[in-house]
């Protein structure tokens, strides 16, 4: 791995209303690297993945990508987000267009890039993720699982520096989420730089570099999965594995 | 009813229906297109823009559209100097669709408003994760979604123009119920055939409609 910085949280702050969110969170992403994010519900997850590409914005601290402050707004953060793939829990695939309309909107629309040729990636990326037969249907003809390796493909398609995967699995039946998380870790072995939220431990030791434990806001610890999962340093984490980890 | 076998008299039914007709279809293209426009600005990141599109709503949605109609003649026409033909039953035709098209574009606004909250919030956020601008997230994402899902009340939105567009008639404009009038005073002894007539023209005219939207509805549906 490099080690050259892609993301970079400095000392972020983020409330909704009187709730402290996001405290002095600071964590830095390498180009390449996966982090996996994991923590009890509520511990400010999710809204950190989201802080990232401004889905949330932050009321303190500054996020870097790619050597730049996030813009603010207009077509200055249109383009960044355009350059970060997102993964919803929900797949949000667009409910009135065919899942192949899905992956190439992107392409076309935000990057202008020709029909045949966006056409072309986004059937091979239909077929990396096993779902190539489901072109021509709408997403609602989808079981969970494919839905979600859809909306995989379609971050994919815009050719991203990064991709966030905001509790990928937690929406899918559980037979359905094998078949994601493999695509997800194969992603990770050609290495794509990922922050992965989730609550599964399995891939987090398999697939992650590093595991980051958030609780009530803060990042309490981060270290290399083997050593995050056998030897926890603070006691909130201990405490939150010797519950996940029981069953 | 000899009345209508009098060609004369079949002339000015069959004219004041065929104007209803016309001024349906101006006022109805015309107030979707302002709808659209305003239902946008009512959902833009612009306060300025939602303001204009609230203002709008409010001022015509509860003014009474035979106000709206005499203010397009006395005031747009009299007193500003709009003008659209040197004649008469041309220039007060098209004040006639102003008034209408102005009134309607509140409701057509307000509904697909309406449509736009149907829309779950995830699309939005993925669109604009995606990098699509607002007006291409609107364009592409919500709007095409939240229309399919407005097709029902701007069915209902449409019928109401139909009946509206008899207010036309306080402006001069040579529609059906200025016909209906005509038709009475010439011919007090017929009144009730006559009314009856004219009301069902209507009903037939309009009852398709209503089908006809609420089967397009059900097609144009987007499954979740």
């Amino acid at each position: 791995m490099s080690h050259e910085p892609l993301i970079v949280l400095d000392a972020v702050n983020k409330w909704f209303g009187d709730l402290h969110v996001l405290r002095e969170v600071s964590l830095t992403v390498d180009r390449g690297e996966v982090v996996v994010v994991i923590g009890p519900s509520g511990s400010g997850k999710s809204t950190l993945c989201r802080a990232i590409n401004r889905l949330e914005t932050i009321n303190s601290g500054s996020i870097r990508f790619d050597g730049k402050e996030l813009p603010a707004e207009g077509r200055a953060l249109a383009r960044l987000r355009s350059e970060v793939g997102m993964v919803f829990q929900s797949f949000n695939l667009f409910a009135h267009m065919s899942i192949l309309e899905n992956v190439m909107l992107g392409p076309v629309k935000v990057r202008k890039e020709s029909k045949a040729v966006t056409r072309e990636r986004a059937l091979s990326l239909l077929d990396r993720v096993g779902i190539a037969s489901q072109a021509d249907k709408l997403p609602v003809q989808l079981s969970g699982g494919q839905q979600q390796r859809a909306a995989i493909a379609r971050a994919l398609a815009m050719q991203p520096k990064a991709m966030l995967f905001d509790e990928p699995t937690s929406a899918l039946d559980p037979e359905m989420v094998g078949e994601v998380l493999d695509v997800m870790t194969s992603l990770a072995k050609e290495g794509m730089t990922m922050i992965v939220v989730t609550h599964e431990m399995g891939f987090a030791r398999a697939a992650a570099d590093r595991v980051a434990f958030m609780a009530d806001g803060q990042l309490v610890e981060q270290a290399p999965p083997a050593e995050f999962f056998g030897n926890p340093r603070s006691e909130r984490a201990r405490d939150f594995l010797s519950k996940v980890l029981q069953h | 009813m000899d009345v209508f076998s009098d060609p004369a008299n079949l002339q000015l039914y069959i004219d004041g229906f065929l104007m209803i007709l016309k001024l349906t279809g101006a006022s109805s293209l015309l107030a979707l297109v302002l709808g659209l426009l305003l239902a946008a600005c009512r959902v833009a990141p612009v306060p300025v823009l939602r303001a204009f599109g609230a203002g709008w709503v409010h001022l015509f949605r509860n003014t009474p559209l035979t106000l709206v109609i005499l203010f397009c003649y006395f005031g747009l026409y009299s007193a500003v100097g709009v003008e659209f033909s040197e004649d008469i039953h041309v220039n007060n035709y098209w004040l006639a669709v102003v008034g209408l098209s102005a009134y309607t574009a509140a409701f057509v606004c307000e509904a697909i408003r309406s449509g736009i909250n149907t829309v779950p919030l995830g699309q939005a956020e993925a669109a604009r994760a995606l990098g699509l601008t607002f007006t291409q997230n609107l364009r592409l994402i919500i709007l095409p979604q939240a229309m399919r899902s407005v097709v029902a009340p701007l069915g209902s939105i449409l019928i109401a123009l139909t009946k509206n567009a008899t207010i036309a008639g306080v402006i001069g404009v040579a529609e059906a119920s200025n016909a209906m009038k005509g038709l009475i005073e010439a011919r007090g002894d017929q009144t009730i055939a006559i009314f009856l007539v004219f009301a069902l023209t209507f009903v037939a005219l309009l009852v398709p409609v209503g089908y006809g939207f609420t089967a397009l509805a059900n097609r144009l549906m987007v499954r979740r």
